[in-house]
């Protein structure tokens, strides 16, 4: 076993036994305590032949389903409508979410999402349109691209852009992907990929699956890809890196120019995450550091909302070395019509696409909402964007540095993210103990146990959409976690106390996987 | 029988050509409660270093390697319905898998119990 | 800016807290050569509400919308009628701006409604588990290539030559990447071809997967029993793909004809036609291969005060833990699509859902009918549910596109999906859902009898 493997300490079961609920005396009937309300089921709740839904019932005289009628019971319990609002409306409020609060989560980037972004995805003319309508029909759709794949070309200072990537870890494939058809066409047959041992695991995840072996790339003391050792071990056989900057612990990489002109010079490529573009995007051009694909996360630097775990969006900027082996469909113009370039047209127009990822064009209802958010934002608004960004990052960082050890905070400033480290606290704490304890504090957790490289890691992304106000009242409160942990208070090892639910034993749900509902009876017949 | 351990934080007790494989209490402290153990089926022929199983726990997932080339006699069936028995006998119940060595003299490339030890106490 | 909250005290305040002079001091890495001074030219500044809502009006109006006219496509994704309060919940904060489950405590919603979602696809699609969602059908078709090869530790995949295009292209993609094998073919207009046969024999024991999808890409549906038999005699596992879910409260559920996975396109349940996105990938499979599954798991448990509760579980597959040798790079699900499906089938239940597919069936029928009874119009499907193909006299891409200057979307040519193959340029898909009226049909039959009868061939 590697020693990484051991190294990712994050307990999973409840300490001891369940613990005594008697500490609030007063029950009630129903279990809910006011506003904290339980909710069933929809499988208990619900009936068969109750619907949300009325629909004139037509009696066929023949049907065409040739004798493969359904005629089990499927086992699907409908409520009315009423209820069903209210079972959404009860389950929702057991969730926290960036309408409610700050959402410290590192590397995630959550932001507020404009409500404008959702008034304009839901426009019929974007909204009600189906992938394979005559393209004669869909010309605004394609514009609409278009002009989306505009700004992020200006954006990073790349010459094209793959637009139909499903989100980032498709992104990064798409990237990959890219790079391989160029090294193949070249008769460049290279088998390594490296990467920085403080990727995120995406990176190691799509190199292993676009058949690469993938090497890591230690880091400096100071947080950094350590050049000189990728220097040493580029060669014939490197295809390419996988670098994020800024990188996983918050700190831009200043030698990524340099990165990618060894990188050029030993015949291999660079693809650059571009997970944390929300920290430079207006001031600085990924293009020129010399990158040959990043691909963007529309849910994080441009706002669409991540809908409690996607969908994403994750177009991809390309060099001009890799623009032509991008993958189908895409749109080009020609005078004022624009063309979607399928299959069909792809022997002529692009004969060296790698393929397909997706069966239609891309997350366009994420388009809409990017494209929205960046005009509203306009060149200027973005640049403030990571301004604010860094500004109240550095803010929390030196806010934060007196009780909680920043591994990399003294060298300093740091990105969009502040980076601290489990250093320093009692015996028997950890940085699960002041995740919990936020929870009471009324907060998300920041990011934890990543990036590896750092014990116990905590990573805190405020955005730019935080007042002053919200940054401050968070800092009070993750002072106050952090000086229990340091003081071993007993009580921050069995929080959360307030929400929802207690820690929830991980451990049991691995060892015996309940993945859908059974009905009770079933369940005990199986026992 | 004697009994060595890999940097790798695994156990392989020996008698003649006949190994026991398993990993270290301390490896299974590290990992917390194991919650899935995949161990090779008989037969496998195994070069020192590759991979030989799986071990997972609810946050990691580590591949046990060979600690020395041979031939899988054995997997340790109980480990399937029961993962937690490396959690509670790492070093007895909870073994990995059984084989034939080919090459008694890798061996000696392993560590003792008290090489081993010392080894962790510097981690 | 009116997202942009901190004002300039606030920032000078700040600045002195950290102890720097100015904001360019924070960027002190970022060479100087890469630095840009001012904002990147040639893009416009910032733009008010009103400002940006006249342009994307603007955009949007260039575009001809499936609800007003009368509307026949299909091929993959269906336009069906979403009840108004689905696109409430999701819009709801606590979902909408939520993040992906990992502080349990504190996600419960999202949780039980997985657990609802995963319970609710694994029993309409007929497979003892479902995960909690995928990007879409197609990669989720490629996800369940690849776990078959895991499986089976074989390499060769053979795809019906009725399986969508998109999904087969998809699939040749990734497997020249992956060094797979996808063994395919192209589909015909000959109505008695026996694809079945074609399968059958192709299955050996270096086959993998056998992939088909239920109803077919030209509306078919065929009883998949011999070939799951057929597929499990060589060690090979039946893959069904299910590109039109409410055909699942018709007709048998693949799960019952014994497919070992079972993936699917959810967007027809809950979430818009959205021009190709984002969609919602259905997976679910045998329970003894859930540990080869892809993607994430919603899973039961208790918490520290005995209370049920829901976790994101068996995670180690996944590659924020796996790394290099992680089942697949996915990261994210589709969650707020796997809402809106989950919100609308709990809206429909079985007896919805059952109605609502006779409803497009018996539409489906009607308009066969109708069209065929057009002179030079053939049938080419046998049994379908609510998609069907029809051998048009002449090249049918043409058709369409003489349609839709009439604002009548009549389907999708063969030729648009299979352009290399002359063979099918006549071939033309139509759906029918429970947005069409009869109206629509007459217009439709009648336009293309018009078109016909003009001196286009």
């Amino acid at each position: 076993m590697n020693q990484r493997d051991l190294n990712q300490g994050r307990p999973s079961r409840i300490e001891g036994d369940i613990r005594a609920t008697n500490d609030h005396k007063y029950s009630t009937y129903s279990g809910n305590k006011a506003l904290m309300l339980e909710e069933p089921l929809i499988f208990e709740a619900g009936s068969l032949d109750k619907s949300g839904v009325d629909i004139d019932v037509i009696t066929p005289d023949i049907n065409r389903l040739g004798g493969l009628e359904r005629n089990q019971t499927i086992g699907l319990p409908g409520l009315s409508e009423s209820e069903t609002v209210r079972h959404y409306t009860r389950l929702s409020r057991q969730n926290y979410a960036i309408d409610l609060g700050l959402f410290p989560l590192g590397s995630c980037t959550m932001k507020h999402n404009p409500r404008l972004n959702e008034k304009m995805a839901r426009i019929a003319g974007f909204a009600d349109i189906h992938p394979m309508q005559p393209i004669s029909t869909v010309q605004g759709a394609l514009e609409l691209i278009d002009e989306l794949a505009h700004w992020l070309k200006k954006l990073t200072g790349m010459p094209a852009v793959a637009m139909s990537p499903k989100a980032g870890a498709h992104g990064e494939l798409c990237g990959i992907l890219a790079i391989r058809a160029a090294l193949e066409a070249r008769g460049d047959a290279r088998e390594v990929i490296l990467v920085p041992e403080s990727a995120h695991g995406t990176n190691p995840a799509t190199a292993a699956f676009a058949g690469y072996r993938v090497e890591e790339i230690p880091a400096t003391e100071g947080g950094r890809v350590d050049v000189a050792a990728l220097e040493e071990r580029l060669g014939p056989d490197v295809a390419g890196v996988m670098i994020t900057n800024p990188n996983t612990c918050g700190l831009f990489e200043p030698d990524m120019r340099k990165i990618s002109d060894l990188v050029h010079a030993a015949g291999g490529l660079v693809y650059c995450d571009g997970a944390n573009f929300n920290a430079i995007v207006g001031r600085v051009r990924p293009g020129d550091l010399g990158i040959d694909a990043m691909h963007i996360n529309l849910h994080k630097t441009f706002s669409t909302p991540h809908g409690g775990g996607g969908p994403g969006s994750g177009p991809v900027v390309l060099s001009e070395a890799l623009a032509p082996y991008a993958p189908l469909p895409f749109v080009t113009k020609s005078k004022d019509y624009f063309t979607l370039i399928e299959e069909e047209q792809s022997t002529a127009v692009a004969g060296d696409t790698f393929g397909r990822m997706t069966a239609f064009h891309g997350q366009m209802g994420m388009f809409t909402r990017a494209l929205s958010y960046i005009m509203s934002h306009g060149a200027d608004g973005l640049k403030q964007v990571s301004e604010d960004a860094v500004l109240n990052a550095n803010y929390i960082l030196r806010s934060m540095d007196d009780v909680l050890d920043a591994p990399f905070g003294h060298s300093g400033p740091c990105m969009h993210e502040a980076l601290f480290s489990d250093k320093g606290l009692a015996d028997g704490f950890s940085t699960i103990d002041i995740s919990k304890g936020l929870i009471d504090e009324g907060y998300h957790p920041m990011t934890m146990y990543f990036p590896l490289v750092v014990h116990g890691a905590m990573l805190v992304e405020p955005t730019e959409t935080e007042s002053k106000d919200a940054v401050d009242a968070f800092i009070g409160s993750f002072r106050n976690v952090v000086q229990k942990a340091i003081d071993g208070d007993n009580n921050l090892l069995q929080a959360p106390h307030f929400a929802p639910r207690a820690r929830l034993d991980e451990t049991s749900a691995a060892r015996r996987p309940i993945l859908v509902w059974n009905e009770p009876e079933t369940a005990q017949a199986a026992e | 029988m004697i009994r060595y351990y890999t940097e790798d934080h695994e156990w392989i007790e020996v008698e003649n050509d006949e190994a026991t494989v398993g990993i270290t209490d301390y490896a299974q402290g590290q990992l917390g409660d194991v919650v899935f153990v995949e161990t090779p089926a008989a037969e496998t022929i195994l070069a020192k270093g590759d991979d030989a199983a799986v071990v997972e726990s609810v946050k990691a997932a580590s591949d046990v390697y060979a600690p020395v080339s041979g031939e899988v006699t054995d997997g340790n069936e109980a480990l399937v319905d029961d993962p937690a028995l490396v959690n509670n006998d790492p070093e007895g119940e909870g073994w990995f898998f059984k084989m034939k060595l080919t090459d008694t003299s890798e061996l000696t490339a392993l560590m003792d119990e008290d090489g081993y030890k010392e080894f962790i106490a510097d981690l | 800016m009116r997202y942009l909250p901190l004002s300039d005290q606030d920032r000078g305040q700040m600045l002195a807290k950290i102890g720097v002079q100015s904001i360019d001091d924070l960027f002190i890495d970022v060479p100087e050569k890469a630095r840009l001074s001012g904002t990147i030219h040639d893009l416009p500044n910032r733009a008010s509400e009103m400002a940006v809502e006249r342009h994307f009006k603007a955009l949007a109006a260039k575009n001809i919308v499936a609800g007003e006219v009368p509307f026949f496509i299909g091929a993959g994704a269906y336009r069906h009628h979403v009840p108004a309060s689905v696109d409430h919940i999701i819009q709801r904060g606590e979902f909408l701006t939520a993040y992906t489950p990992y502080q349990p405590e504190i996600a419960q919603g999202t949780l039980q409604m997985l657990f609802e979602f995963q319970t609710q696809v694994a029993r309409m699609l007929g497979t003892d588990v479902a995960n909690a969602s995928m990007y879409d059908g197609s990669t989720a078709c490629w996800e369940a290539i690849s776990m078959a090869r895991r499986i089976t530790k074989k390499k060769k995949a053979i795809l019906s030559s009725r399986v969508h295009p998109h999904y087969v292209s998809v699939a040749k993609t990734m497997a020249r990447f992956t060094g797979d094998m996808v063994e395919t073919s192209l589909p015909t207009l000959d109505r008695v071809a026996d694809i079945e046969r074609e399968l059958l024999e192709s299955i050996d024991d270096d086959t993998s997967c056998v992939v088909v999808q239920y109803p077919d890409i030209l509306g078919n549906i065929n009883d998949l029993t011999k070939i799951a038999h057929k597929a499990q005699q060589h060690k090979a596992l039946l893959i069904a793909v299910v590109t039109e879910p409410v055909a699942m409260g018709a007709i048998k559920s693949p799960g019952e004809m014994g497919a070992d996975i079972v993936v699917g396109e959810g967007q027809s349940i809950g979430v818009g036609l959205q021009f190709g996105g984002p969609y919602v990938g259905l997976f679910g499979c045998k329970a003894k291969y859930v540990r080869q599954m892809p993607g994430r798991l919603c899973g039961e448990t208790v918490d520290a005060d005995g209370k049920r509760g829901f976790v994101l579980t068996l995670s180690t597959r996944e590659q924020h833990i796996r790394r290099d040798k992680a089942t697949s790079n996915i990261c994210t699900n589709s969650g707020l699509c796997a809402l809106a499906f989950s919100v609308h089938m709990t809206l429909l239940g079985e007896k919805g859902l059952r109605d609502l597919a006779m409803v497009n069936h018996t539409k489906a029928v009607k308009a066969a009918d109708r069209l065929t009874s057009i002179e030079g119009v053939e049938m080419v499907t046998g049994n379908f549910f609510n998609e069907f193909t029809l051998k048009l006299p002449t090249d049918a891409r043409a058709i369409v596109q003489l349609l839709a200057d009439q604002h009548i979307l009549g389907g999708v040519s063969l030729g648009r999906l299979y352009p290399d193959s002359d063979g099918l340029d006549n071939g033309l898909v139509v759906a029918v859902t429970e947005t069409v009226l009869d109206e629509d049909i007459e217009t439709f039959a009648n336009a293309l009898e018009a078109i016909m009868s003009g001196d286009l061939s």
